[in-house]
């Protein structure tokens, strides 16, 4: 295996100066919101964690569709990597809406189109994990994953839109009104740069992940190779 | 020896192998009745429990009734589902239909037809009982059309998604996990078709519920069936 | 004609390479005895031949037609016994045949369902259900399946298991019936003395891939256990 090409490590690198200058922008640059003070500052971590899980998904979508047409096994290997970072990523971003929730509307959850959603997003995460987990060969996991991974894309929209039409005719469901009553804010200027920053580091910083990930499959899978050669 | 092959008549012989798939399901089906038996043993136990768990008291019953009969028919449709798979696999039979000189998704078509019949044959018969257990009348003909159209969503998935878990190790219990997160706007939408049905709202109001339900149907019948031979293929 | 023509077969699962640039060739009416250890990859190779299975790499050619690529043409001119039955409990005899009959495209497929039951030896039994047959006289029905769109190649894989003695008789006429007949028969096996009198063709595969043939004619003074041993040996 290649030893860690110059890029990754300049990635590696600028992820971390990157993530450095969000938290300081965050914290020191972006202005404090007036109805909500500090806790509104989560939101900027929370969209960006919800972008890279939303990007992460398109990935693997995308992965998964070169696949099964090139049956070229380092598709599949994207493809995972790309669900194990956004599940995490998204997993945060379901958190940290929770924690600036509760101050703002008093709950930590509500059953609206984009949290129900996000839920069930996860969900099908950790079912393509399971999927994966029950098979043994190779090609029929890459196989199979990709299919479900395609199966996954195209519900999940279909998802937000019926829940967003029954929350149009529902509008005031369980406990306090919808997300986007209470709780919005019109974004300041000095707002919108962090916010751009903040996106920004967290693609780079999922660029670089991914790539992480996708090379410790391959060696994996030369691992794999090698005690095969050994055993016969 | 004369050949009794047939020469090339690919259109019938599509139409004929889906029509000999579902008959053979149905036949079989009706001589075991094993598949039958267990859905609808289930299907009628979770309607108790439900009874039990969620106090139905007359007024509220109308606007719960649209939302236990969906959970119930979501869970009984997975026995049905593993059940008709497992036929195929147990006895090497899957391989038995793809040695057949017919498209892959012939068979995807043939299974889901029957699976679904499967499905409405159960609706069939909980449906009524239901109206005399809780006595809400539940046998009203937009209802009805909710239920054929979710439980077509429901096989088309469903279907597919089995094929898939029965060739996995963990089989059985793989097929609500991959089944669920997919098939909520299904649920959903039928479920409020349903009790807007019951309660007699305007039509207007039901339509998107509809338009729902049906976009489902045509979009994950057309993916599984452009998909199904990955799923089947080495 | 060169029915079979396999070159530079190779078959991987992820890392594992089970047949590595395996060639065979089988000409018309040929019955050849594949024979080798467990585990050295014939179930694998008959699978490919069957179309069930996608080479890695290399040709597979039945029939003058391609693999993957033809596989339809193929299909329908092949006919294929496992070691599943591939038969549906819940169906009779007769049933079983009629919906094996209709994926093929049979024309006046009754006379032909009668035919096979006949030459199989199980007119009167034509209606019993395939659950209560015993494993001789399902691997029967299993091949008149396997020959009822008269197949010009037919594969078997391990067919004489747990067949007690008039089975494995009856099963030796039916195959001397079907190689009579100029079909070609490729046929994997552990039982060397039954093959011996069968066969017109012993190929051994180990370790990926054909490591020695020859024909019946050519085996002379050795017996078929001797070849056998010496082409592991060396």
């Amino acid at each position: 295996m290649k030893t860690q090409p110059k890029v990754l490590t300049f990635l590696t690198i600028l992820s971390v100066v990157l993530f450095l200058g969000a938290l300081g922008m965050v914290f020191l640059f972006a202005p404090i919101e007036a109805v909500m003070g500090y806790v509104q500052k989560i939101f900027y971590f929370h969209i960006s964690n919800a972008w890279v899980g939303m990007l992460g998904f398109m990935v693997a979508a995308v992965s998964g569709i070169f696949y099964l047409v090139s049956k070229d096994l380092k598709w599949d290997i994207v493809e995972l990597s790309a669900v194990e970072i956004s599940l995490v990523f998204f997993l945060i971003a379901i958190v940290s809406g929770s924690i600036w929730a509760k101050p703002t509307w008093g709950t930590y959850w509500t059953w609206d189109a984009r949290l129900t959603t996000a839920a069930i997003l996860e969900m099908i995460y950790l079912a393509y994990l399971l999927l994966r987990q029950g098979i043994e060969d190779p090609e029929r996991r890459a196989r199979f994953s990709a299919v479900y991974t395609l199966i996954g894309v195209i519900s999940v929209p279909i998802t937000f839109l019926s829940i967003h039409i029954w929350q149009t005719i529902h509008p005031a469901v369980i406990g306090v009104g919808s997300s986007s009553s209470q709780g919005s804010f019109g974004m300041t200027p000095a707002m919108l740069i962090t916010m751009f920053f903040c996106l920004t580091t967290f693609s780079v910083v999922f660029i670089t992940l991914l790539w992480y990930r996708i090379r410790l499959g391959q060696l994996a899978e030369q691992v794999d190779q090698l005690k095969y050669k050994i055993m016969q | 020896m004369q050949k009794q092959t047939a020469i090339n008549r690919p259109s019938s012989t599509y139409l004929k192998v889906i029509g000999a798939i579902v008959w053979k399901d149905l036949v079989a089906e009706l001589r075991s009745r094993e598949l039958l038996s267990a859905m609808l043993l289930f299907a009628l136990l979770v309607i108790l429990i439900f009874n039990f768990a969620i106090d139905l008291q007359p007024d509220l019953r109308i606007t719960i009734t649209a939302g236990v009969l969906w959970v119930t028919f979501a869970f009984a449709g997975t026995l049905g589902l593993n059940r008709s798979m497992a036929v195929e696999k147990d006895r090497g039979c899957l391989d038995g239909l793809l040695l057949a000189p017919v498209d892959r998704s012939a068979i995807y078509f043939g299974k889901a037809l029957s699976n679904l019949a499967f499905m409405l044959i159960v609706a069939m018969i909980v449906l009524p009982i239901y109206s005399i257990l809780y006595n809400i009348n539940v046998l009203n003909p937009g209802l009805l059309l909710v239920v054929i159209l979710g439980s077509t969503g429901y096989a088309a998935i469903g279907t597919l998604l089995s094929s898939m878990a029965i060739q996995t190790r963990t089989r059985d219990v793989l097929l609500p996990v991959l089944l669920f997160p997919v098939i909520v706007p299904v649920l959903l939408a039928a479920v409020k078709a349903s009790g807007g049905f019951l309660q007699n709202l305007p039509v207007n109001e039901i339509w998107p519920w509809l338009n729902i339900l049906i976009a489902y149907d045509v979009i994950f019948t057309a993916v599984a069936f452009m998909v199904f031979e990955f799923v089947v293929e080495e | 004609m060169v029915m079979i023509k396999v070159h530079k077969l190779i078959k991987r699962f992820g890392s594992k390479t089970v047949l590595r640039g395996l060639d065979f060739d089988v000409h018309q009416g040929e019955f050849v005895a594949l024979l080798g250890p467990n585990g050295a990859g014939k179930t694998t190779f008959l699978r490919i031949l069957a179309s069930l299975a996608r080479p890695t790499l290399g040709s597979v050619q039945i029939a003058g037609y391609t693999l993957p690529a033809q596989a339809g043409a193929v299909r329908a001119r092949l006919g294929v016994v496992t070691h599943l039955p591939l038969l549906y409990g819940d169906l009779s005899a007769e049933e079983n045949l009629r919906f094996y009959g209709s994926m093929y495209g049979i024309m006046e497929l009754n006379r032909r369902v009668q035919e096979v039951l006949e030459m199989i030896g199980l007119t009167l039994r034509r209606r019993d259900l395939v659950r209560t047959f015993s494993r001789g006289m399902q691997q029967r029905l299993a091949i008149g399946r396997a020959i009822l769109h008269d197949p010009e190649v037919v594969l078997l894989d391990e067919p004489y298991t747990g067949l007690d003695q008039d089975a494995c008789d009856m099963l030796d006429a039916l195959l001397r019936d079907v190689a009579e007949r100029g079909r070609t028969v490729v046929m994997t096996s552990h039982d060397l003395a039954r093959v011996e009198g069968l066969a017109t063709r012993f190929d051994v595969l180990s370790r990926g891939v054909i490591s020695a043939s020859t024909k019946r004619d050519d085996l002379g003074k050795n017996n078929l256990l001797d070849f056998y041993r010496q082409s592991l040996a060396g």
